[in-house]
């Protein structure tokens, strides 16, 4: 039982996706994130909890610089992707947002057609040669987010107009279709009913083999469902992080332990 | 009694009748206020508004109807062989108005009794030259009849005015014994002072539609009046705009078309310059600026807003004019001849424009909800791909009402125009030359010395009837774009 | 596009797949292509901010470089002393003026002489510079017969093209000889001007005085259509703060959801948005022609300004009661008051600096407002003297500032242009008062929620 979280951080240390030293956030004199240091491992699911306000958004939103839209917002500390540092002046975050796609808390598509909003990304990444391959990625997008039976025959309807589980979705399948390598996700069921919800779920599963998914979610059963690791985040500190099954069986911090059982929060 | 000292007296009976009922009131609960159904000073109100709301009421009423009737009784009067050639009724009637008018002031300054003014057997000639010693009468067209009806014109009004006073009065005082009657303890002063000043709001409110009215009625009856003397398929299909203000305006040519190309070509170029300028600051300061420069240049933008229109007229007759005639008139390019064109007032325009259309699409951009721009920066757009091809699509139906807001205010400007477009109506593609607009016409149209009732004058309600019809028709459209869009994101 | 053409299956290389990672420091030419046009885009944008911001820069130079010389006169001051002796002689003779003039000319011709500048000039080199002067000087003579014999100054104004010459609006390159002025005038000028003969002065007549006919562009003042300005915003004031309020109100708290109200608010959106001009035609057939109210008259001014302003200040008067929360109707409702008392002790109150704001930007407007006054008559060339009081000053025929501003621009004579360039000026004086005094009234009173 001693050995088993020194050999896993040493398979962490050499094989992990996206590696964060000493982070903080500071909105204008306002630090919201502090000290946060995380390995996050290729082809699975990360799941970061804690209580409303505890900074886990706004530490997702640093991965793929979402946060630089921000006028206020500075980070400090090293965020690696691949041993790469993100924040390298020469990134360019609308390259490396390519790299890590995000979906957001709220379903929103564009106000355009179904197939547009798949289009949209690798349009604008010029990730198409022709209309054909074009077709193929926006169809391939929408077969791995499983919604390709439900559009296929109404591929140039607005995307508003579908259900918001099917919105949010479709909003999967346009991050997928940019061909990412991590996929960011802000709390993506919280404005979905729980069909929908186990929908999206049972997606997130499956991209688990080719994506690694970093997933905020104020849900502890959602993040005990879907997720393999969990960061529990509270007052801008990263309290605990471990396998999901450490942290909800056998949490080692005291403040995560009354958060899982529902002390606060 | 002049109609000041009317509603000074009618507001005083409303005064003395608050002061009464509110004593009334008080008294008739035996001092305590606690027995009364409502404040004391609800029971005076209750009276007051007895007294002067209806009082007023059939004053205006009066005041409005009264001209009618005198108006028909007085034509009846005048034969119909004796109204000239090329005049008419109307132009009669202002005539008879104006001695009417000059009888009166004679009277009133002592140079001709009010009895000889009344009598209808005193002599014409005689009467006529007393009046024109006096200096009343300017015209020298003055006919038997004319004389006749003015004086039945003079006599009736200050009869008319003299029952109107009798009325008001009666009313007034009427309104407030009823409420002084009405005054009890029980009595639910409040409720109904109420229901009054609810009324009075209502009435308010209404007014915003009587001025609509107003203006419709007013272009219509005008436009009728002008129809009645110059061919209206001639002023909607003629291709030459030439007023002619000699004799009654017989040989103007007054085709419309002329003066829109000038209006819709000026407003064009307007429209060119401040479109992708207001829009490119909007998009600038709403999605690149920091808040810093934000805060610098949006006032300064719409400080161009707070200047008045004559102001930009003087600089486009005074600056802009003679700037751009440096530069493609003789000594230039040699295709302007003046400082006034197309050109000039466009360009100010424009100018006068731009802070209008980037306000208007700034809160139209910032409608569309911050979760569209995550999504498409999420994807790894850049900000200008964000705004070309998610934020504006999606604004899109705004910025359309927006331009359209902005185009009607571009037809229905006047006084940039007036100064910087020239006098010349012409159908020419040359934006260096001098053109004229709608609004510009109206202007002269109304100002000069042509009689209010030839075609000449006439035709400016028609053109104002146009005008309105155009800007109203593109305000409609345009608010209700906008409404819907807002709705949409709401 | 349809879905024959749209099937996965024949995609053989997996799009969407992740493919080989590429290094984030790596830009490839794509994204070096992108960040061109964004840094493009953003150039655009930035110069249509500073396109706007020039044009207010060149519009602010313009009124200030060319209306500045509005508010100085040039004058021409000369002291001598006339003997009763000099004045019985000049009397007798048979040009009488023209005797007078030569006295004003030895003094001049002395004082230049003081001060070390000599330069030939005869009469008529001086009667172009300040006109004829010796009726002004018999005149005052004549009138002052105890001032023979004592030192008297007079301060004449010099014609209106010395007067360009000294404020930069006539040059010797610009100057064509004439019978208005000489080129070698300007000689005798600059010698002047030099000895302390010639010398600008503040314009009060300019702030205070009334038009002029149009061949006196100096004497031309802007002060009697600030009175018929003045006039007619009290009107404005009067009528349309009480009845926007109350037709707010109504709309706001009373009004019935039915298409009657709906009818209402659609009107008033429209009307603000109908050309000013169709106010100025509403005007003159309702308020004219057919109630036969004087024409000319600041209260019809004001009426027709009311009416424009009104959509103005009834939409900024309803979003300042919109503003006021809810609670605090509730509140005045829970301890029983009627709604009627609830909103004219509470909410009205409560919402009255957001209300003055949108009345005091409502008048503005109408302050500059020109074009409909033109048609009820309100032209520059009424504006020939006070009005004898305050009743008096509604009715009688005045102009308004913009009007007056018009007046000047419409004129032939160039020497109107620099009146009308100051009396913008002075219009936008006002106006930026106004609206200073709406921004203190918002930052001193506002309420946040």
């Amino acid at each position: 039982m001693n050995e088993m979280p020194n050999l896993e951080q040493a398979s962490a240390m050499t094989s992990s996706k996206i590696s964060a030293k000493m982070v903080q956030v500071f909105y204008g004199d306002n630090q919201a994130i502090k000290d946060v240091d995380i390995e996050i491992q290729p082809r699975s699911v990360t799941a970061f909890i804690g209580p409303s306000g505890c900074g886990k958004s706004t530490f997702l939103r640093t991965l793929n610089r979402m946060n630089d839209t921000i006028d206020i917002c500075r980070v400090e500390g090293s965020i690696e992707i691949d041993g790469e540092d993100i924040y390298d002046a020469k990134v360019d975050p609308v390259q490396l947002r390519a790299k890590v796609g995000m979906v957001f808390q709220k379903p929103n598509p564009f106000p355009k057609s179904i197939y547009d909003n798949v289009a949209y990304g690798p349009r604008i990444h010029g990730m198409a040669r022709n209309k054909s391959q074009l077709d193929d990625i926006v169809a391939s997008s929408l077969q791995k987010a499983g919604l390709w039976e439900e559009v296929k025959n109404r591929l140039d309807e607005p995307g508003t107009g579908m259900s918001g589980g099917q919105q949010q979705r479709l909003c999967i399948a346009r991050a997928i279709a940019v061909s990412p390598e991590v996929i960011l996700m802000d709390e993506p069921c919280s404005a979905l009913d729980p069909i929908a919800t186990a929908k999206v779920e049972e997606l997130i599963d499956e991209l688990r083999e080719n994506y690694t998914i970093v997933i905020v979610t104020h849900s502890m059963q959602q993040a005990a469902r879907v997720s393999q690791r969990t960061a529990f985040f509270h007052l801008g500190i990263l309290v605990e992080e471990g396998s999901t099954q450490d942290i909800f069986t056998n949490p080692k911090d005291k403040r995560t332990q009354d958060y899982i059982t529902g002390r606060f929060g | 009694m002049s109609l000041f000292w009317l509603v000074v007296i009618v507001l005083a009976i409303a005064l003395v009748g608050y002061v009464v009922g509110r004593a009334r009131a008080l008294a008739s609960a035996g001092g305590d206020m606690r027995d009364l159904h409502s404040l004391p000073s609800y029971y005076g109100a209750n009276v007051a508004m007895k007294a002067a709301v209806p009082a007023f009421l059939i004053l205006v009423l009066w005041l409005l109807v009264q001209p009618f009737v005198i108006h028909s009784n007085i034509s009846d009067m005048i034969p119909e062989g004796t109204i000239g050639e090329g005049s008419s009724l109307g132009l009669v009637m202002a005539e008879v108005r104006r001695t009417a008018e000059g009888l009166e002031n004679a009277v009133a300054a002592g140079q001709i009794s009010d009895d000889f003014a009344r009598n209808a057997r005193s002599d014409f000639t005689d009467i006529t030259t007393r009046l024109k010693e006096a200096g009343q009468i300017v015209t020298s067209q003055i006919t038997q009849p004319i004389m006749r009806a003015a004086q039945s014109y003079r006599i009736m009004l200050s009869t008319g005015n003299f029952y109107m006073s009798i009325v008001v009065l009666l009313a007034a005082i009427a309104g407030a014994l009823w409420g002084i009657r009405e005054t009890k303890a029980d009595f639910r002063a409040r409720n109904t002072v109420e229901r009054g000043i609810q009324v009075i709001l209502f009435s308010a409110a209404l007014i915003a539609v009587l001025t609509t009215l107003g203006i419709v009625l007013s272009l219509v009856f005008n436009t009728v009046e002008f129809f009645r003397l110059y061919p209206a398929m001639d002023f909607f299909f003629g291709l030459t705009w030439s007023p002619s203000f000699s004799g009654r305006g017989g040989s103007s040519e007054l085709g419309i078309l002329p003066l829109l190309w000038g209006t819709f070509y000026i407003s064009f170029v307007a429209l060119a310059v401040a479109v992708p300028v207001g829009l490119f600051a909007a998009v600038y300061l709403s999605e690149y600026a920091s808040s810093r420069v934000r805060a610098v240049a949006k006032p300064m933008l719409e400080i161009l807003a707070g200047i008045p229109t004559i102001v930009y007229g003087l600089f486009a007759l005074l600056t802009v004019g003679p700037m751009l005639l440096s530069v493609f008139g003789e000594d230039g390019l040699g295709i302007m001849k003046a400082g006034t064109a197309v050109m000039t007032a466009g360009l100010v325009m424009g100018i006068m424009l731009i802070p209008f259309v980037s306000s208007l699409s700034d809160d139209i951009i910032n409608a569309v909800p911050q979760a569209m721009r995550d999504g498409s920066y999420g994807l790894g757009a850049t900000k200008s791909e964000t705004v070309k091809q998610v934020i504006l699509p999606a604004a899109l139906p705004g910025i359309v009402g927006a331009i359209l807001l902005a185009a009607s205010r571009a037809i229905g400007e006047t006084m940039i125009v007036v100064l910087g477009a020239g006098a010349a109506a012409r159908l020419s593609l040359n934006p260096f030359e001098a053109m004229t607009t709608v609004t510009a016409k109206i202007v002269s149209q109304l100002t000069g010395d042509a009689d209010f009732a030839s075609p000449v004058a006439l035709v400016a309600f028609a053109l104002g009837m146009t005008l309105f019809v155009v800007t109203l028709g593109l305000n409609i459209v345009a608010l209700y774009i906008v409404r819907k869009y807002r709705e949409q994101y709401d | 596009m349809t879905d024959t053409t749209l099937s996965p299956e024949t995609s053989p290389a997996a799009a969407g797949e992740p493919v080989k990672s590429k290094s984030l420091y790596a830009l490839d030419d794509l994204t070096r292509k992108r960040n061109a046009s964004e840094k493009r885009f953003k150039l655009y944008g930035l110069g249509a901010v500073l396109i706007g911001v020039f044009f207010l820069v060149v519009l602010a130079t313009a009124i200030i470089s060319q209306g500045i010389p509005a508010f100085t006169r040039t004058i021409v001051e000369v002291e001598f002393t006339l003997t009763q002796e000099q004045y019985d002689a000049a009397e007798k003779e048979l040009f009488k003026t023209k005797a007078y003039e030569q006295f004003f000319i030895g003094a001049l011709q002395g004082q230049l002489e003081e001060s070390g500048m000599s330069v030939p000039f005869d009469a008529a080199a001086i009667e172009r510079i300040v006109g004829k002067t010796g009726g002004t000087i018999r005149e005052y003579f004549k009138a002052n017969p105890g001032a023979l014999g004592a030192p008297a100054a007079f301060e004449l104004a010099a014609s209106s093209r010395v007067d360009g010459y000294s404020n930069g609006r006539v040059t010797r390159e610009t100057l064509t000889d004439s019978r208005f002025l000489e080129k070698s005038d300007l000689d005798i000028v600059d010698a002047l001007v030099e000895a302390g003969i010639i010398k600008t002065v503040f314009n009060w007549n300019f702030i205070t005085g009334a038009d002029s006919g149009v061949d006196n562009p100096g004497g031309a003042g802007i002060g009697a259509s600030v009175i018929g300005s003045f006039f007619m915003m009290l009107v404005v004031l009067f009528l349309s703060l009480p009845i926007g309020v109350a037709a707010s109100i109504y709309l706001e708290e009373f009004a019935p959801q039915n298409r009657f109200t709906d009818m209402i608010e659609v009107n008033i959106s429209n009307l603000a948005a109908v050309p000013s001009i169709v106010f100025g035609i509403l005007g003159l057939a309702v308020f004219i022609q057919f109630m036969h109210l004087p024409q000319s008259a600041p209260l019809v001014g004001g009426l027709v300004l009311t009416l424009m302003t009104l959509p103005t200040i009834i939409i900024s008067t309803r979003a300042s009661l919109k503003a006021v929360p809810p609670s605090i109707r509730d509140a005045a409702l829970g301890v029983g008051a009627s709604k009627m008392q609830s909103i004219f002790h509470h909410v009205l109150p409560l919402a009255m600096p957001g209300i003055l704001t949108g009345t005091i930007i409502g008048l503005a407007q109408a302050l500059g407002e020109t074009a409909p006054l033109l048609l009820i008559g309100m032209v520059g060339f009424v504006a020939r003297g006070y009005p004898d009081g305050f009743i008096t000053g509604f009715i009688e025929p005045n102009s308004a500032m913009p009007a007056q501003i018009y007046t000047w621009a419409a004129r032939a004579d160039y020497a109107f242009y620099e009146k009308a360039w100051g009396g913008i000026i002075v219009l936008l004086v006002f106006l930026l008062t106004m609206n200073i005094l709406a921004v203190i009234l918002r930052r001193r009173f506002e309420r946040r929620w």
